[in-house]
This record gives structure tokens, C-alpha cells and sequence, in this order.
């Protein structure tokens, strides 16, 4: 493995099989009634959080925890750390903390190479800007080889805002070094000029796709992408590209649901669908903190 | 001042005798009484001059003043600048363009002439006093909002009325806004997967294709600056078979880089080294800009010399300051792009680096072939030298190039303004 | 031509050799848990996962009592996790009941510096409390650096340190053989 998760694409195959094999293991951790391994003893991890993520936040941190490491929570949001140029100040600090790992959620795509770049530990990145979410996809594929055993050949649909994606990029990254076969489904506003040279295929029918799935991944469609004439409204949307009764009827029997959260019922996603027993939605959560010891005991449980 | 054994655009070596700053004879085996110089074979070149530079002074005088923009301009063998309006003040009134002016007669590196700003402080509302910074002692030609574009139709059009009065020229800086807002790199493959927001070409070349029509219509000079698509050189080229007055510039550092160094480079992804407005773009964008200036559809190279202190470099990309210092390395990237693949002769990089930006911005005394009888503006350059760029020795007060530790060719001997000589073995006199 | 590479290494144990220490180890277990009432075989992945998987076949052979058997990963405990990359987990698996108040038999193959023994107990610990621990290896190489012993052995094998035993198991590596590397 590298010594940074910056990128899914800095993930090979075996690295990727590792992580979810060694998620698998560690997955047991949680269901004893000591939920503590002594294996990160005297690292210490710090969460840098530029945006509010309290869910993303509070994963790493039971994560670091879980492998017996310390853990420094710093949260930026709101105070002077919200201009720019003091980023390197923010990473000269964590540098005297002696921090291994530096778990980091910026607005800016790419900080995290910033940061890579001022620090000497490792640098997980927690999702930056619309570039990337590495450990989301890995949680996600976690969760789909729970479901559906090995990820070889399956037939991931991710539908939404794949413009402004992170989670459908490191998705795309990932899903095709395991060997699934993905399709993006967007309104053709909401997806990158140059997609087409992405390891995926695009439609813009979300129902031509829907038989052919056996994941199907619901993103988040922010409401003031209408604002910007992404999408008319979200009534519109909502039908072309929703996951509604109907649509969720005509997919095949197996194939789930997911969804990163946080959700907008009603919008990309009909409640009942969200709450159906072939949704996802809640492991995905449990299995975030799993998948993030994973990455923290592959980063820094052996020699660093 | 006699400068021996030089050769003229590449040609036989020859001595050159300058008198009162004027070359006086040119020959072999010339005598003089006064100050000697050995070219040691080195290629004569007219002074050049730079259509482009941001010297940041008034009001940025931490990222270069117009003493140190104007050491680094004679280090790149430059004789003339033409100074972008971007300042604090905007250079948009008489009194601000004559205290630049002023500035680097004073300090006597190499001649600083001031762009006008086109509207008052760059806000495209209102035109600036255009006939006022004509008139004036800095005698302003050029007129750009550069860092913005003069996006509204009306006021760009009636700007290029205006202008007529004096032979004056609006440079454009060619970028539609709402297709560009936010926009942080070329939007392509490469912005695409690095999830940053794409400033389009056709924002560009749609602004441009506007402006050829407006000059066309209204019959005015229509000035391109920093030409960065392969669309744009279609536009241009176009434009001027139609026989319209329009002229277009190119930056060094987009003859030679593209934006696969933001994604992979040897100082990191991101690294807002490589931000620049307009962006870095693709390989066949340079393919095309290189070619349209060795056929002459882009008329000049123009550094768009931008200097930004380390603070508003060393960020996360977004929160980066755009623009590159090209000054000191200008001729060198020509060189490579241009000379060393065979697209432009010496004579050619003459034409593009000195006599057209000259033409251009209308500037006495800059730009005149070597010959007895003109201003003794010279450069002195040695094409074989090779060296990894260094910026400490720079003479910018900032160091934000694109180039530390390439390897480029040539280097900059001496330059002379006006039979003087400002730099003389690489080094600022 | 002679093939030197292979020839330090000689097989201190054959198959049938094997196959008569585990079936004494059952024997012995059988005895000294007087019946092997509320054992737990343990196996240390990977080839003490399999020695003891075969140890409760052979005490099912020898008194017809089903033993349970599981393994123990003691990776994330080991002490020198810091000195390589990290490595790959290798599996825990116990049987449903858990080890509260049972008679747990570690199974490992070489007991050696006891280290490995040592993160066992801790990783033990942190799955419950059984009422006792054993330890069951098919080699003992000695060079303990911690107060660790075994309570069944299959053979006491002098070596020099600079040595290495290599345990073959027919599940794994497609035969049974015990070998001294010099």
C-alpha cells in the first residue's frame, strides 16, 4: 500500500482486496464487548476536519479509538483556519504534534496532496472539495460484497450529481479495480465534460439501466443545483432520475440499494425504497468504522 | 560603446558601434576610443519588448515593484514592458499610468510603458479617461482591464470607437465570466477526475469571436491577449484573412506546458504552481499556438508576467492566486518551444518577441530592426548555454515560475538600453 | 548437478511421525482435562488453526466426545507488528458459545521464543475469561525469551538459533513433514 489514501487510484487490486479482507476480520471487533485492540498503541491519529462532517468525523474517530490509538480532533470550521494560506501553518503544527496519520476534510479538491506534501505522516483523506472520498467507496464496496460476495463482474448503476461527486469518482476508481462494471446516470449537466474517458459506461435513461443493475447507488442532489439551471426542478429530477416504487419494482430481484447520506427522501430517493430491507443504507454507516480501521491498521500498524 | 563580435539574428559575427544611443556603424574589426564589450558570438537580438508584464506597483509591492520587475524584464533581456493596469490604484486615470511611467525612467533598466485600464478601477461599468492617459506624459496606448474581461458588448464596443482617436488598442482579456465562475483549470479530462471546476476554452473563444466582429464593425484595433486554445488560433487567424485589425499574443509558459501537470508534476498534484488564467491547457492547444505564431496568426509572445508572494502559492489549489513570473526565462522557453523544433528562425523570434510587440503598442524608440541609424536596444543572447532554472537568483522579488529545476536552453549575455548597458554577463548592472 | 540450496534442510519429522505426536497429545489432553469436559481448541492461524482442528478429530476418535475448536488470530496483539509492513489478519473464529469459564488449549505449531503465546493470552483476554489455559505444540525449538511453557508437546527439538523449523501440514502445503533449516 501507499503511505497515503489520498486517491482510490492509489489502490491496486490487492491492496483494495486487503483492506476489505482485513475489514472482514475486523468487523468481529465490534460485536465483542471489548471493542478495543492495543494494535495503535502510542500512534496518534488527528482528525483535521476543514468542513462539518460529524458523521465522517465521528468514523475515523471510533476507528483510531477501536485500534487503541490517540486521537486529536481538530476542527477548523469556523475558526481563523478558513483562509487558505494558513493550511500549511495548520500541517507545520500536526508536524510538532507528532502526528502518524492526518485524517483531512477540506472543501478544496487536492488539499490533501497539499497537505501530503508538509507532512510526514500519512494522510487519509476524508473526502475533499468534488474530487475524492476513498474510504466511502471502500465502505461501499464493503457493504456490496457483504451483500453480494465478490464484486467481479457485477453491475454497479451510480445515478446523480456525478459532476460535483467525490464519492462517485472514488466509486468509479475503485469499483473498476475490483472488477465491477459501472454505470453513471445524470442528467447530461450533472457529468463531467471528459466523462467519457472514465473506466464506466454513461446513460442518461435512468430505466434502461435499471434491469441491468445489481447495485444500484442513489447520490445526494444538492437543491441549489437548480439554482444554477443544472436541472429545472426538482419535481423534474425527481422523476427522471428519482429511485421511486416504481422503479425500485422493475429492478431485479437481488439488487440493492445504497446511498452515501445524508439523504433527500422524496427527492432522489422514496422513502419507502430508503428503508427497504434491500437497502443498504444503515450497514453502510456501521461498516464506515470498519473499513476505516482497516485503512488505519494497514497505514500505520506496521512500520512507519 | 563598442560591442564586438556579435552576430546579428544568428548571422556572421560582426562589431556594433554605438554613439549617443544610436547604433552608429556596424562592421568587422571596429575601433573605438570608449567602452568595449566582447559578445563572444553571442546572437544580437533587437531589445525585446513585453506587451504583458504585472509589476504590482502601486499597492502590491510585496509581490514586485517596478525597480524589481524592471531588473527582472532587463535580465530576460527585455527593454521595454508594458505595464498592466491591475494595480492599487488601477492604473486608470493620468496621474497613476505617469507615476509608473515615471518610475522606471527613473530607475533606468528598461523602459516601463503603462497599459490604461479600458474601464474605471476594472469594474466594466464605466470607461476610464482613455483621451486623458493618451494625452498624458506616459502616453498610453494600450488599454486593458487584464485579471477581467470587458464583457459587456456595449462598453467593449464603444471602447474600440473610443481608441480610434489616438491609434489606440483595447487588449482583451478574452474570458466569458458565468462560463467561468469559480473555474480553476482547463475544463477537460484532467480537471475532470481532479474534481475542480473547468474554465472551458470556449469561454474564451467566444469573447474573442465577439470582439473580431466588434472591431470589424466599428473598424478599430482589437488586441488578443494571452491566447490560450486551439479554437482561439482558428478565430484569430480567420479574423485576419478577413483583413480585419486584430493582433494576438501568446504566453511562454503556454507554448510549452499543459494541464497534466496540475494532476502529475515533480512538485505534487495541485500544486498552484502551474494556476494561471487563462489555464495551462492540452497538448494539442500548444501544438496549435505554437504553429500559429510561426505562421503569424499570433503576432507577438507576451510573458503575462504575474508575480505572487509564497503565501498565495503555497495553499490548496482554490485558494491560489493565478499567474506565473516569465520574465527571466521568457527568450529561454521560446527557445525551447519555438527556435529548437525548427518553427522560428532568430529573425522570427525578432519579429515576435521585439519588433511586433513594439508595433503593437505603438512604442517610439523600441522594436526597430538592428541597423545604423536606430536606438542602440540590444540583446545579447547565447542559445547553447543549458541550466536547471534556479529562481533564487532571479531579480523578481517573487519566485512563483513553473520552471525551477527544468532544464532550459540559452541565456541572456547583456542587455542594452539605449547604448547602455543594464545587464552585461547575466548580471544587472 | 547437486542442488545445494536444498541441502541444509533435512526433516526431523515425517508424517507418521506427526500422526503419532497428535494422536499422544489427544491422549494426554483427554487425560489431564479428565475427559476434555468444556475444552476449547485453539488453534494459532495458520497451521495451529489446523493442528487443532485434527487434534479434536483425534480425541473424537479416542473417546467419541466432540471437542470444540476455533481459531485465534493474534496479529493485532504481537509485538513486533512495527518491525515489517503490516500484515494480513488472519482469521478468528469461536465457536458460538464464546470461552467463558472453558478450558482453552492454545494450538500452535512451534513454540519458540513464546512471544506469539504471550499476544495469544492477551487477545484471549479481551474475548472473555476462560477458566483455564493450556498450550498444545506440535514443536518445542526452546530459546524462550518469556516465562512461557507448553502442557503438551509433540517433540522437543534441540536447534541453534540461527536455524529455522518449517512445519509442512498436508491441508496447506500438500504433505506432513517437520524440517530443521540450517
Amino acid at each position: 500500500m501507499n503511505k497515503h489514501l489520498i486517491s482510490a487510484a492509489d489502490l491496486s487490486k490487492d491492496d483494495a482486496l486487503l483492506i476489505l479482507d482485513t475489514a472482514e476480520e475486523l468487523g468481529k471487533v465490534s460485536e465483542r464487548s471489548i471493542k478495543k485492540l492495543p494494535t495503535l498503541r502510542g500512534r496518534t491519529v488527528v482528525n483535521l476536519f476543514f468542513e462539518d462532517s460529524t458523521r465522517t468525523r465521528i468514523s475515523f474517530e471510533a476507528a483510531a479509538k477501536r485500534l487503541s490509538a490517540d486521537v486529536i480532533n481538530f476542527s477548523a470550521k469556523g475558526s481563523s483556519v478558513s483562509k487558505g494560506e494558513s493550511l500549511k501553518d495548520t500541517a507545520l503544527t500536526l508536524e510538532a504534534m507528532g502526528a502518524d496519520a492526518v485524517v483531512i476534510r477540506h472543501s478544496a479538491s487536492g488539499a490533501p496532496y497539499r497537505l501530503a506534501t508538509w507532512v510526514r505522516g500519512s494522510v487519509v483523506n476524508a473526502g475533499d472539495g468534488t474530487h475524492e472520498h476513498p474510504t466511502q467507496a471502500l465502505l461501499d464496496a464493503f457493504s456490496m460484497r457483504r451483500r453480494l460476495g465478490s464484486l467481479e463482474g457485477r453491475r454497479v448503476t451510480i445515478v446523480g450529481d456525478v459532476l460535483h461527486s467525490r464519492v462517485a469518482r472514488s466509486n468509479v476508481l475503485l469499483l473498476n479495480t475490483l472488477g465491477a462494471e459501472v454505470t453513471l446516470v445524470a442528467p447530461p449537466t450533472l457529468l463531467p465534460v471528459a466523462v467519457d474517458t472514465w473506466p464506466c459506461q454513461v446513460s442518461y435513461d435512468l430505466d434502461a439501466v435499471l434491469p441491468k443493475s445489481d447495485v444500484v447507488m442513489m447520490l445526494r442532489v444538492q437543491k441549489e443545483r437548480m439554482n444554477a439551471a443544472y436541472f429545472p426542478s426538482e419535481r423534474e429530477y425527481s422523476r427522471r432520475y428519482g429511485l421511486d416504487r416504481d422503479r425500485f419494482a422493475r429492478m431485479p430481484e437481488e439488487a440493492i440499494v445504497m446511498h452515501p447520506g445524508p439523504m433527500n427522501r422524496g427527492m432522489e430517493i422514496a422513502a419507502e425504497v430508503a428503508d427497504s430491507p434491500r437497502s443498504t443504507i444503515v450497514e453502510q454507516v456501521a461498516n464506515g468504522v470498519t473499513i476505516r480501521m482497516a485503512v488505519l491498521y494497514l497505514l500505520l500498524g506496521g512500520e512507519i | 560603446m563598442l560591442i564586438r563580435n556579435v552576430r546579428i539574428l544568428g548571422g556572421d559575427p560582426v562589431d556594433i558601434l554605438v554613439r549617443d544611443g544610436i547604433i552608429a556603424e556596424i562592421g568587422t574589426g571596429l575601433e573605438s576610443a570608449g567602452q568595449a564589450v566582447d559578445g563572444g558570438g553571442a546572437i544580437a537580438l533587437p531589445g525585446l519588448v513585453d506587451l504583458h508584464t504585472h509589476l504590482r506597483e502601486p499597492g502590491r509591492e510585496d509581490a514586485e515593484t517596478v525597480l524589481s520587475g524592471t531588473q527582472a524584464a532587463a535580465r530576460g533581456g527585455y527593454t521595454a514592458v508594458h505595464a498592466m493596469a491591475n494595480t492599487s490604484p488601477v492604473a486608470d486615470t493620468a496621474g497613476v499610468v505617469e507615476q509608473v511611467w515615471r518610475l522606471g525612467r527613473e530607475y533606468g533598466h528598461c523602459d516601463v510603458q503603462p497599459v490604461g485600464a479600458v474601464t474605471v478601477g476594472l469594474e466594466g461599468r464605466q470607461l476610464a479617461e482613455l483621451g486623458a492617459m493618451a494625452d498624458s506624459a506616459a502616453r498610453v496606448r494600450v488599454f486593458s482591464d487584464d485579471g477581467r474581461c470587458v464583457d459587456d458588448a456595449v462598453l467593449m464596443r464603444r471602447a474600440l470607437e473610443y481608441v480610434k482617436a489616438f491609434d489606440g488598442v483595447v487588449a482583451q482579456h478574452a474570458q466569458e465570466p458565468r462560463l467561468t465562475q469559480g473555474a480553476q483549470m482547463n475544463e477537460g479530462v484532467v480537471s475532470g477526475r481532479l474534481g475542480l471546476a473547468g474554465w472551458p476554452a470556449v469561454a474564451e473563444e467566444a469573447i474573442i469571436a465577439r470582439d473580431c466582429l466588434l472591431a470589424a464593425h466599428v473598424g478599430s484595433r482589437l488586441h488578443v491577449c494571452h491566447v490560450s486554445t486551439a479554437g482561439s488560433v482558428e478565430i484569430i487567424r480567420w479574423a485576419k484573412s478577413k483583413g480585419w485589425n486584430v493582433t494576438a499574443e501568446v504566453t511562454p509558459h503556454h507554448l510549452l506546458l499543459t494541464d497534466e501537470l496540475v494532476e502529475e508534476s515533480p512538485v505534487g498534484a495541485y500544486n498552484p504552481i502551474y494556476k494561471v488564467n487563462p489555464p495551462l491547457r492540452t497538448h494539442e492547444d500548444v501544438a496549435a499556438l505554437r504553429e500559429a505564431l510561426a505562421d503569424g496568426t499570433i503576432d507577438a509572445v507576451a510573458t503575462d508576467h504575474a508575480p505572487h508572494p509564497v503565501e498565495d502559492k503555497e495553499t490548496e489549489w482554490s485558494a491560489a492566486a493565478m499567474g506565473m513570473i516569465g520574465l527571466e526565462t521568457a527568450l529561454s522557453v521560446v527557445q525551447e518551444a519555438m527556435v529548437d523544433t525548427g518553427l522560428l528562425d532568430w529573425a522570427g523570434v525578432a519579429e515576435r518577441m521585439s519588433l511586433a510587440p513594439a508595433r503593437i503598442g505603438r512604442l517610439p524608440g523600441h522594436g526597430q530592426p538592428l541597423q545604423v541609424g536606430a536606438p542602440a536596444n540590444i540583446t545579447l543572447y547565447d542559445p547553447d548555454h543549458r541550466a536547471e532554472v534556479d529562481p533564487s537568483g532571479f531579480a523578481s522579488k517573487s519566485r512563483n515560475t513553473p520552471y525551477t529545476g527544468m532544464t532550459l536552453p540559452g541565456r541572456v549575455v547583456a542587455t542594452f538600453l539605449r547604448g547602455r548597458p543594464t545587464v552585461l554577463e547575466g548580471k544587472l548592472v | 548437478m547437486v542442488n545445494f540450496v536444498m541441502s541444509d534442510s533435512r526433516a526431523v519429522l515425517e508424517g507418521p511421525d506427526i500422526h503419532r505426536a497428535l494422536t499422544r497429545i489427544a491422549h494426554e489432553i483427554l487425560e489431564r482435562t479428565k475427559g476434555a469436559r468444556d475444552v476449547i481448541l485453539l488453534g494459532i492461524p495458520t497451521r495451529g488453526a489446523t493442528l487443532a482442528k485434527r487434534l479434536g478429530e483425534r480425541i473424537a476418535q479416542v473417546e467419541d466426545v466432540k471437542v470444540a475448536s476455533g481459531s485465534l488470530d493474534v496479529t493485532m496483539y504481537r509485538d513486533d507488528l512495527r518491525s515489517g509492513p503490516a500484515r494480513a489478519l488472519g482469521r478468528t473464529e469461536l465457536p458460538a458459545d464464546g470461552v467463558d469459564d472453558k478450558l482453552v488449549v492454545l494450538v500452535d505449531d512451534v513454540l519458540y521464543s513464546g512471544r506469539t503465546i504471550r499476544a495469544a493470552l492477551d487477545a484471549l483476554n479481551d474475548l472473555g475469561r476462560p477458566r483455564a489455559v493450556q498450550l498444545a505444540v506440535l514443536v518445542d525449538r526452546g530459546h524462550r525469551e518469556l516465562p512461557i511453557r507448553a502442557d503438551y508437546v509433540g517433540k522437543n527439538l534441540p536447534t541453534a538459533k540461527s536455524e529455522k523449523v518449517k512445519v509442512l501440514l498436508t491441508e496447506i502445503d500438500g504433505r506432513d513433514a517437520v524440517e530443521l533449516i540450517k
